[in-house]
């Protein structure tokens, strides 16, 4: 799939098998989503190929991020769920890590799909791996389809506006949008909130040259201080918050809807604060 | 089924299935520039363009209680104004001969193509998407156009029982359009790194829709999916094909010099439509009438290898 040989593949799978520690097999067999006679669901999902494509994430998730994920029992282990976090790193390190903590440190696993920007379908390979892989644009349509079937979504309210910010706004929450209230009403969904503490120091940028990011039509263009937007080995903490409810209609004016999102981003705002003071460095 | 039923097209690959599920148990009157052979005695042709006034007159003997019009030109290298009248202007004309004779139900063969593919477009878009599928491929326009023309005859015409069918890519052993030319290539062109998932759906498939959209009581308009959706790679890789990927950034020059020097028959908008999603939702058909295609997704790729 994808380009990927099969024998690569196989060998990538037994190394996800061997990342996600004993009892990773059993574990990932529960993930049985709808799949059609080419392994794909309707989206483009593909389990096995994601299960092979995870192998370098996990060794992210295990021996480079060294990740600590807290509060995993209040993601709901079925039903829809959407997981609202903060933005960080210049490449979105940070959704492949809370996606990796809810497939291998939970019992059962969910596979949860990551709302990617309408830019991403238009990047090579990443598009294609990221559908194989069940991340999903996020258009209102889509979310309310995923939510109706049970599957749980990973929001980042801040969009490219929290990925790309500089160094100097490290931990300070970018606006929210709006949208994943929407939803959450409309489907009377809960949202656990996510702080993810580390991403947020992973890659230093100092300047977003929008010139730049305007030719290339990149939301953003940072650079860093190393000069790529590739992550140093920070320690990840993931922070997963109790599970918030709301209730109203999913069409009120904005104003009504900012009190409720504003509820949200105090809630990953906290988790951030406990996550910061309770870690005792940066790297380790 | 209503008693008679005109197909205009009925000379088509699809026009002539069409006419052979129905025929026997209702009276079928062809339509169509070109002759119709090998007919089954029971159905009745006129060899005629369908904005000729002689039309009328069959309509005038009376007795046809609905149309299927799939009649509609959709080669790229047709003249496009000649094109465009007989599309558009044709069209017109036939519905507006169906509402002065008392003809109770018009089915429009549209495509789900119509939507237009794009980067942001939801994996499943539903009915009321806008029909901008022209904007890359100027082709599209006059789809567009008798699409809302028909639309806009479903309210002027309330009496009327105004379908319009817009299903996925046909494919078929006798099919001759441009995803089923596609899918026949031994070395179809790629997208290098872009895989989006596609939706086919069986000629037989179709005309079975069509049948159904006959119903009396079926109205409004419908996306008609197949079996379901698969990734383009594992589509060619099913047919045994070895695709030629090409860099995003190449591929149009690349395909507009081949239309160009007349090497391929695809202008390069086509290009879109295997680089982003352009599938539709299903459900509605179904949920409305029972929907369910026979084919399976292999059977339905599959065909386009049969009858060569």
């Amino acid at each position: 799939m994808a380009g990927i040989g099969d024998e690569i593949q196989e060998r990538l799978r037994r190394w996800t098998l061997e990342l996600g520690g004993p009892g990773t097999r059993e574990r990932l067999e529960k993930l049985t989503p709808p799949r059609n006679e080419y392994g794909v669901d309707p989206y483009g999902f593909d389990v096995d190929f994601m299960q092979a494509a995870a192998a370098p994430v996990l060794w992210l998730y295990r021996k480079y991020f060294r990740v600590k994920a807290i509060g995993l029992e209040n993601v709901p282990g079925e039903g829809p769920v959407l997981l609202v976090g903060n933005h960080s790193g210049q490449l979105p390190f940070d959704a492949a890590m809370v996606e990796a903590a809810c497939l291998v440190d939970k019992d059962p696993p969910r596979a949860v799909r990551a709302l990617v920007d309408k830019w991403v379908p238009t990047l090579p390979f990443v598009s294609t791996l990221f559908a194989r892989c069940g991340q999903i644009v996020g258009t209102p349509e889509n979310c309310r389809r995923l939510l109706s079937a049970g599957e749980a979504l990973l929001v980042f309210p801040e969009g490219t506006r929290g990925l790309n910010k500089p160094f100097s706004q490290r931990y300070q929450l970018q606006g929210f949008g709006l949208g994943f209230m929407r939803l959450a009403l409309e489907n009377g969904v809960p949202i656990v909130p996510v702080g993810v503490v580390g991403a947020e120091e992973q890659a230093p940028a100092i300047l977003d040259i929008q010139p730049l990011a305007k030719l290339l039509s990149f939301p953003h263009f940072p650079i860093t201080l190393t000069g790529l937007p590739l992550p140093m080995p920070v320690r990840y903490r993931i922070w997963f918050g109790e599970p918030l409810r709301f209730t109203g209609r999913a069409d009120d004016e904005d104003a009504v809807l900012e009190g409720k999102v504003a509820r949200v981003r105090d809630a990953v705002a906290a988790l951030l604060a406990r996550g910061i003071a309770e870690r005792e460095h940066v790297f380790w | 089924m209503p008693a008679s039923v005109a197909i205009t097209g009925i000379a088509g690959n699809l026009g002539r299935k069409l006419a052979r599920i129905l025929h026997g148990d209702t009276r079928v009157i062809g339509f169509d520039r070109r002759p119709l052979r090998d007919r089954p005695k029971d159905v009745e042709h006129h060899q005629l363009d369908i904005r000729k006034a002689r039309v009328e007159d069959v309509f005038r003997r009376g007795g046809i209680q609905a149309i299927a019009h799939l009649g509609l030109k959709h080669d790229p290298r047709d003249e496009a104004a000649e094109a465009h009248d007989f599309n558009v202007a044709g069209t017109q004309k036939l519905f507006d001969i169906a509402a002065r004779h008392g003809v109770k139900k018009v089915v429009l063969l549209s495509s789900a193509n119509v939507y237009g593919p794009a980067p942001g477009n939801p994996n499943f878009l539903p009915e009321e998407t806008p029909l901008l599928g022209a904007a890359r491929l100027p082709g599209f326009r006059d789809l567009i156009e008798v699409d809302m023309y028909a639309q806009s005859f479903m309210w002027r015409h309330p009496e009327i029982e105004t379908v319009i069918l817009r299903p996925v890519n046909i494919v078929g052993p006798t099919v001759r359009n441009a995803p089923s030319n596609y899918l026949r290539l031994e070395r179809p062109i790629t997208v290098l790194g872009f895989d989006p998932m596609i939706q086919v759906i069986h000629e037989e498939d179709v005309c079975r829709a069509i049948a159904l959209a006959l119903r009396p009581g079926v109205r409004g308009v419908y996306n008609v999916t197949g079996p379901g959706e698969v990734p383009l790679s594992a589509a060619l890789r099913e047919l045994g094909r070895e695709p030629v990927p090409l860099p995003h950034f190449l591929i149009r020059s690349v395909v507009k010099r081949l239309f160009d020097a007349r090497l391929s028959s695809y202008p390069p908008g086509e290009v879109d439509y295997i680089q982003y999603l352009c599938a539709v939702d299903g459900s509605r058909f179904v949920r409305d009438t029972g929907w369910t295609p026979l084919h399976s997704i292999r059977d339905t790729l599959r065909s386009v290898l049969v009858g060569r």
